[in-house]
């Protein structure tokens, strides 16, 4: 069975292929896949009679109750016959309904082909989840049918109306068959010869089920989403809409029928839903003036009957309810597909216009009549069959009371046969409408139809007609359906004549009452445009889609402000609401020291008054300096507790955050904006302190909570033994915490390539533009100079001390940076450290020398420096990997070098050397983009400037565009 | 070195209140500039918010010491982790601070300030919320996909 399921996949899959070479022959070719399916289920009709179901099991995700478990019961049989067997028709159908010419061909066979697949999987699957995944596949595939033509608003509203109305059924049918899987089993055999009780979580599964299967069916209230459907085209309606999707509903009604018949609600829902359903079918199909949505709503019609007799429960209902999907979707596809031919051959739909059409197109005439005698129930076609066992077994119901009790079963009864009464009557209007020469109508004109186009439905007339003769034969094939039920007498054969009983009475009546509702046609219409349309789902549907629609709006408008302080407030607020509040109220506040030296005191207030200076302030240099204040603030407590390396690093980027910050703000406006209206200062401040003083609740009881050991208690012993270093803080960085530090060096190789982007925007600056290179106004005639670049800038921004001393630090402060790198190991200082400090003299020569000067003293790409830095870090972090040893693992090698003596050199040191390297990159990109980038926005400017005031200013030559 | 756990606990049961007031103070403020619309406040904000944090470590560390190398006293040296975490905290605000304030500069390049204005989508959104509306993607169209063709409306032609 999973190979006739590989088997329309492959079709689907070639499909396009194939469409694109043969053109609409490809429909025959893909025809094979359901018809090949269709002979092998006929192959198996004795196996299946016998009650030797053909099984096949393949285990998918046994761990979740998922199994691609198949096997053939009489029900899915029956399904399975019709699906293949109408779906081979209708494809071949298609050859003639296309044209060559079709540029969607491509898409509709395969999508087509794969619909029909999947609902062939979804007849034969016998595990719940498995049948959710084909649920929701021919959905899916429904939803590409019917917006075939994407570029009419129509269609496309159409096909979501479709896809929400029975996704939304689908979801409830999935939280239902979780619920039976969780607390029983998804194997459908299973559920159905061993039946759970009916506890409350049992119904509530049963009832979600159902909202799955009445949606798909089209029942109010969802009835709507069908006549929209016809959108599609006429083959799509043929099949969908008739034989398969529609039936997919009824399939799974039938399915649990034997084992949730007797549930609560049951009944209410599908004898009860299907037989309004049917009425209201009915009395809209009757208003219908183009003929295919005129059989659409009788299908709606028709499935609620069907829905009706299998929902009933009885093992007769059971056989009627097989006998009604085999006559509907028989006479119901020939309908649809004649509908197809007079649409393509007289070239309207509508029955006002349509006239004499039946004498033009006989080949069709016939079989669509013979179906609709099918479809009204007239003797001795498969509909009256099917109808006599539908009134039979409500008439068994009526005499014994079971399953419904007495007011109701005479409901259902007379329900059945005013819903015939109406069948009756549409069924006259369509055969009328369609083919009949109407006086005062002008012939419409008919192209001959090809014979091949008529082939599909005159094959399923004639079955409309054999299906009938022959069903006494048939009942057998069907009866072991019907012995699962717990209720009813064994259900009577099938057959055209059982002598003269109610039942045939009660279809005479109804017969005759659709002919005189015929007859009086024009006196029906005027009541039924009288009474307003009491059921209209399609008008609930769309004002719940505006209630959902306004809800969103409503609450992305509350929640989503835009205001960045208000998102940034929320989760401040929800901090101290939560962690701050539980700390202040809940924590147990420790003995407390007052400092460990006065000093730390005296630091504090200087931080804190510095801090609180900064709110204060409106010049955008002084709160910088501030803030600079109480970083060079915190680098003394660093000194304070016993943290060297700690306060190098914090003092060398305190200095660099001053000069960054300098470069960048001094082209933004001094002061900062006011906003004098704004209330909001005082509660910003007011959420700052309650922000500060959660933090210091939290620290003390934290502080006081402590119990176990701290992890560094090891660190001084491991860093010598395993890490060869005397410095334990570098050694936690390049060795014991490594894997922290290459992180961090990956966030900043990241953000030096955005702090370039932002400034560069385009690309990462890679143009080096050095002072020896340029051809510049030389003031000394060419003697030596302190630094190059000096000459590049204006006089009144160059100063000769600075450049002096430039020119005497710059190398000092280079070897100090190594000093650092190397030392570090032992010593205070490190990879960072030393990357600072070098980056620091090239801030020294560039603000000396200007941006020719920076690259004289870095002639090179600072993305190559960022990147080599990385590569040599992470190289060395592979490295001992070579030599079967872990990932950052550090070996010590001691060798003799002349000239220095013993030398011990510790392989982390390089892996410092690559956070060094990042590090001098990214303090280069930074100096790059907010020096020299800025620098050259400027001379831009001014030079656009210079040019519109006066193009002989010579005198700004020195501003050298570069 | 079980010389050194005891001690470390000890010391960090006793908190320092001077360096606890001074993260509250720098936090506090910290918090007050982040607030702000100026990104340049924003920025230094988290500036101060990161060096307040950093003092946090100095409290959780315990009691001061001597610098931690190998060869000093290890039950009188500062916990060496802590340390080694701020460290790289220090860094990378280094990077974050050149990262925003490039943000800034590119912001006033393009709005001529550097305040982060309010989300415009959002504000449209508000301006639908409070007039009632839908959003712009909602369908508002009432014509049935099915019923064009009824008797009601009797006289136009099917679709076709």
């Amino acid at each position: 069975m999973a190979q006739l399921l590989l088997l329309h996949l492959l079709a689907a899959a070639l499909a396009p292929w194939l469409a694109k070479v043969l053109r609409t022959k490809a429909f025959p070719v893909l025809a094979l896949a359901p018809a090949v399916s269709f002979v092998w289920l006929l192959s198996v009709s004795s196996d299946v009679r016998a009650g030797n179901l053909p099984t096949q099991r393949i285990s998918w995700v046994p761990g979740l109750g998922i199994d691609l478990d198949f096997r053939v019961t009489t029900l899915s049989w029956v399904l399975g016959l019709l699906v293949t067997g109408v779906g081979a028709l209708v494809l071949l159908y298609c050859t003639w309904y296309f044209t060559d010419r079709d540029p969607t061909l491509w898409r509709f066979t395969s999508v087509f082909t794969a619909f029909a697949g999947a609902m062939l999987g979804l007849v034969l699957t016998d595990n719940l989840l498995v049948l959710y995944v084909f649920w929701e596949l021919t959905t899916v595939f429904s939803y590409l049918l019917i917006g075939h033509n994407p570029a009419s608003s129509t269609n496309r509203r159409a096909a979501m109306q479709a896809l929400i109305v029975t996704t939304f059924g689908g979801l409830a049918m999935l939280v239902g068959i979780i619920i039976l899987g969780v607390h029983h089993t998804y194997s459908i055999s299973a559920l159905i010869a061993d039946p759970p009780p009916l506890d409350t979580l049992t119904v509530a599964a049963v009832v979600l089920l159902l909202v799955g299967a009445l949606s798909k069916s089209a029942l109010v209230p969802f009835h709507f989403w069908l006549p929209g459907a016809m959108a599609a085209p006429t083959p799509v309606s043929a099949y969908l809409h008739a034989a398969a999707m529609v039936k997919a509903g009824i399939y799974l009604v039938a399915l649990l029928a034997p084992a949730f018949a007797g549930a609560p609600a049951w009944h209410a829902l599908t004898v009860g839903l299907g037989l309004f359903t049917m009425l209201v079918g009915g009395w809209r199909a009757l208003r219908q003036h183009d003929i295919k949505l005129l059989l659409a709503y009788g299908t709606v019609s028709q499935l609620g009957f069907i829905v009706a007799i299998a929902g009933l429960g009885t093992k007769a209902s059971a056989l009627s309810a097989l006998a009604l999907v085999i006559a509907h979707a028989l006479f119901k596809s020939t309908l649809f597909l004649t509908v197809g031919v007079v649409d393509k051959c007289a070239g309207t739909r509508d029955l006002r216009e349509l006239s004499g059409v039946g004498r033009r197109l006989l080949p069709v005439a016939v079989p669509a009549t013979l179906a609709g005698l099918s479809m009204a129930g007239i003797v001795p076609l498969a509909g009256f069959v099917s109808k006599e066992s539908a009134l039979e077994s409500l008439w068994e119901d009526v005499q014994t009371s079971a399953p419904l009790p007495a007011p109701w079963s005479w409901l259902a009864i007379v329900g059945v046969v005013a819903g015939s009464a109406l069948t009756v009557a549409y069924t006259a209007r369509f055969l009328w409408g369609t083919f009949a020469t109407k006086p005062g109508v002008a012939p419409t004109p008919v192209k001959a139809a090809h014979p091949g186009f008529v082939l599909a439905p005159v094959l399923l007339g004639v079955a409309c007609l054999l299906v009938g003769l022959l069903s006494p034969l048939e009942s057998p094939w069907l009866l072991p359906y019907a012995v699962d039920f717990p209720v009813g007498a064994e259900p009577q054969s099938l057959a055209l004549w059982h002598g003269v009983t109610v039942p045939l009475m009660l279809s005479l009546v109804s017969v005759a009452v659709g002919l005189v509702l015929f007859a009086q046609r024009d006196l029906v219409a005027r009541v039924q445009s009288g009474v307003p349309s009491l059921v209209d789902g399609e008008r609930g549907f769309a004002r719940t889609l505006r209630w959902v629609d306004r809800g969103a709006v409503e609450t992305t408008a509350v929640t989503q402000r835009g205001s960045l302080p208000i998102y940034l407030a929320g989760i401040l607020i929800v901090f101290v609401a939560l962690p701050g509040l539980a700390a202040v109220t809940r924590g147990t506040v420790p003995d407390v020291r007052l400092w460990d030296n006065p000093g730390q005191a005296v630091v504090g207030v200087v931080v804190v008054t510095a801090a609180v200076l900064v709110l204060v302030t409106r010049r955008r240099l002084t709160a910088v300096m501030l803030v600079g204040a109480t970083g060079y603030g915190v680098s003394l407590l660093f000194i304070l507790h016993g943290a060297p390396d700690l306060a190098i690093t914090q003092m060398l980027v305190e200095t660099v955050s001053l000069v960054v910050f300098v470069l960048a703000l001094r082209r933004l406006p001094t002061k900062f904006t006011r906003h004098p209206h704004s209330p909001s200062r005082t509660w910003r401040i007011a959420l700052g302190a309650a922000v500060g003083a959660s933090v210091g609740a939290i620290a003390l009881v934290a502080s006081g909570g402590r119990t176990a050991e701290p992890v560094s208690a090891g660190f001084p012993t491991e860093a010598y033994a395993f890490g060869h270093g005397k410095n334990i803080v570098n050694v936690t960085l390049v060795d014991i915490r490594a894997w922290d530090t290459l992180g961090e060096v990956s966030v900043l190789v990241a953000a030096a390539t955005g702090i370039a982007s932002l400034i560069f925007v385009r690309t990462r600056n890679t143009r080096i533009s050095r002072a020896t290179s340029k051809s510049l106004p030389s003031s000394n005639g060419g003697r030596g100079t302190w630094l190059h670049g000096g000459r590049t800038m204006r006089k009144e921004k160059r100063s000769v001390i600075f450049e002096v001393v430039t020119r005497l630090v710059f190398h000092i402060m280079l070897a100090a940076s190594l000093f650092l790198l190397f030392a570090g190991h032992n010593q205070p200082g490190g990879g960072f450290a030393g990357g600072l400090v070098a980056g620091l003299a090239l801030v020294v020569r560039y603000l000396a020398g200007g941006r020719y000067e920076l690259d004289e003293a870095a002639p090179f790409d600072a993305g190559l420096l960022v990147g080599l830095g990385l590569l040599v870090a992470v190289g060395s972090a592979l490295a001992p990997l070579a030599f079967g040893g872990t990932i950052l693992e550090t070996t010590a090698v001691d060798f003799t070098l002349p000239p220095w003596g013993e030398v011990h050199l510790v392989t982390s040191l390089v892996f410092d050397i690559g956070v060094y390297l990042i590090v001098v990159g990214m303090m280069l990109d930074i100096v790059r983009s907010l020096g020299t980038g800025i620098d050259r926005q400027i001379a831009e400017e001014e030079a656009a400037e210079t040019e519109e005031t006066d193009a002989s200013a010579a005198g700004q030559a020195e501003v050298a565009r570069p | 070195m079980t010389t050194l756990a005891p001690a470390l606990i000890e010391s960090t049961l006793q908190p320092n209140i001077t360096l606890v007031l001074v993260t509250v103070g720098l936090v506090a403020a910290g918090t007050a500039l982040a607030l702000d619309r100026s990104l340049v406040r924003v920025l230094l904000g988290m500036v101060l918010i990161g060096n307040g944090i950093a003092v946090l470590y100095l409290v959780i560390s315990g009691r001061a010491g001597r610098a931690p190398f190998v060869g000093e006293d290890p039950a009188a040296i500062s916990d060496p982790l802590p340390q080694a975490m701020v460290l790289t905290a220090i860094v990378i605000s280094l990077a974050t601070i050149g990262f925003l304030l490039a943000l800034s500069y590119r912001l006033w390049q393009i709005s001529g300030t550097d305040d982060v204005p309010d989300d415009a989508e959002d504000a449209r959104i508000q301006r639908l919320a409070l007039e009632d509306q839908t959003s712009s993607t909602y369908d508002p169209s009432e014509e049935s996909t099915t019923t064009s063709d009824e008797l009601a409306d009797g006289d136009r032609s099917p679709r076709r």
